[in-house]
């Protein structure tokens, strides 16, 4: 009795290991190929496609998945394993099927200001070695970058050129050039970066009237974070007149010498402006010139016939006072302007 | 009260260099005292700088007029000239028209100047030229505009206008209330 249950128990062992077995292999004809890096498999195998029909198609798609992904652990199973905070980890080779792209191709990047001069006119892209010779350390360096050849800022003894200020700072002067220059070349980057984009970076145009420069000036002299207050004015920089919705007038009793001046000097401008000879006065006057003239030759010519000649010069000096002496003083006055 | 801004102050001496030309400079710098513009209300008066001063102890609102009120703003920053500045035209005025007597009446009254009422005008005055009339007494009577030039005076009828009338001093009867 116990030895058929030891055999029944046995046999019951087998069976159990059989059937896990069962479970585990999968019998395939055309063996799987692997990309274990992607976690893939490719079944070459022919579907069985009565078997397909016959079948529920749930059942038979279900089933096939189950094989290929039963080969599909069994494959990452085989693969080396180390330990990670208490979970087997195992390492996935490196993945040998190509993919296709995810995004579009990159464009290419468009040409800067000088590229497309250089190619306007023809000059060709000049190989420049990195290392420089430099005498004064007596070692090659680079041509630009940390330690580079020829750094002027790093000169110890600067002579005062004979037309600079001797109370100048020629390191400072030197540092300013520098991060001025450095400045220049940022701005130019930016713009070869804007124009390609074609994004409205916000450059300032190029030409704006006095007004138009003046009112930026403002605006940039506010945009700080304390509105302006502690920003040191420019050496020739005017004070504002009107500076917001608020009209700001001269004071009721201020220096009246200065109103005086002003006004003067308005008077000044407003006289410049005027014409000095009004056309239609000078018509009028030559008509008037005209008519005197006239007037006296015909006195003359009648009085000439009778008398003599001092007659004539008298009659005709009274004739010439005459016409005039109406507006004689006023008119003189008058042809100055 | 206020000084007058610069384009107030432009429209302003415009206005009266029309009738005095350049004789305003004699009326900003005086010999005998500081003499300046202030705005209060929209009117231009004429003060002395004593004046002034004495005149910022009233408030705006109880201050009615200080020294002489050459004029007003209008509405849109024009000047107009009142009578009250013929005191200080009168006496710079570069050009003269004379009134006869019978007509010195309708010009007190706001009419115009006809032909037949022009004793005599300044030679060479030019049309539309500012003009300070006078009656034959010399008496300055108002101001107005030159309908046209001297020339052209000779040649008209009777009946044509040769002044348009601008103010005249029986204004200050006529529109007592609103002169300051």
């Amino acid at each position: 009795m116990a030895a058929c249950s030891i055999e029944d128990v046995l046999a019951k062992v087998e069976k159990d290991e059989a059937e896990i077995l069962k479970n585990i292999t999968v019998h395939k004809e055309l063996e799987l190929e692997f990309d274990i890096g992607n976690l893939a498999a490719f079944d070459k195998n022919p579907a069985d496609v009565g078997l397909f029909r016959k079948h529920k198609k749930e059942e038979f798609l279900r089933s096939l998945a189950r094989d290929n992904t039963q080969l599909l652990i069994n494959e990452m199973w085989k693969l080396p394993t180390e330990r990670v905070q208490e979970a087997v980890v195992a390492k996935l080779p490196e993945p040998h099927t190509r993919l296709p792209r995810e995004k579009p191709l990159p464009k290419p990047r468009p040409p800067t200001k000088w590229e497309e001069f250089a190619k306007l006119k023809g000059i060709p892209k000049k190989k420049k070695t990195n290392l420089v010779w430099d005498d004064v350390h007596k070692e090659w360096r680079r041509r630009w970058g940390y330690k580079r050849a020829k750094d002027d800022t790093k000169d110890w003894l600067i002579e005062v050129p004979e037309s600079a200020d001797p109370n100048e700072d020629q390191f400072a002067r030197r540092l300013k050039a520098k991060n001025e220059r450095v400045a220049k070349n940022e701005l130019n980057r930016l713009k070869n970066i804007a124009r390609g984009q074609k994004v409205s970076v916000q450059v300032p145009p190029k030409d704006q009237s006095k007004a138009e420069l003046g009112k930026a000036m403002q605006l940039a002299r506010i945009s700080t974070a304390s509105v302006g207050k502690f920003q040191d004015k420019l050496p020739k920089e005017k004070p504002t007149r009107t500076v917001g919705k608020k009209r700001s007038f001269q004071p009721l009793i201020g220096d009246f010498n200065m109103e005086k001046q002003r006004q003067l000097d308005l008077l000044k401008v407003m006289e410049n402006k005027k014409p000095r000879m009004n056309v239609t006065r000078a018509v009028n006057r030559q008509m008037r010139e005209e008519d005197a003239e006239a007037a006296r030759h015909k006195k003359e010519g009648r009085r000439g016939g009778k008398g003599g000649k001092k007659k004539g010069r008298g009659g005709g000096g009274k004739g010439r006072g005459g016409p005039k002496s109406r507006g004689g003083p006023k008119s003189k006055k008058h042809h100055g302007k | 009260m206020r000084p007058l801004t610069d384009e107030e102050t432009k429209a302003l001496f415009e206005k009266v260099s029309k009738y005095i030309g350049e004789n305003i400079k004699l009326l900003v710098d005086r010999p005998d005292g500081v003499y300046c513009f202030r705005l209060h209300k929209d009117r231009v008066y004429y003060l002395s700088e004593k004046l002034l001063k004495l005149s910022t102890n009233i408030s705006r609102d109880k201050l009615i007029s200080v020294g002489t009120c050459f004029g007003k703003f209008t509405k849109t920053m024009k000047f107009r000239l009142h009578v009250t500045a013929l005191d200080y035209l009168a006496p710079y005025a570069k050009y003269k028209v004379w009134v006869k007597p019978g007509a010195e009446q309708s010009f007190l009254y706001g009419n115009h100047v006809l032909k037949s009422g022009l004793g005599r005008i300044t030679e060479n005055t030019s049309q539309y030229q500012g003009v300070v009339v006078y009656s034959m007494a010399d008496v300055p009577l108002g101001f107005g505009v030159a309908a046209k030039s001297t020339q052209d005076c000779r040649k008209l009828d009777p009946m044509a206008i040769v002044v348009f009338h601008q103010a005249d001093i029986g204004e200050y009867l006529r529109s007592e209330d609103t002169l300051t």
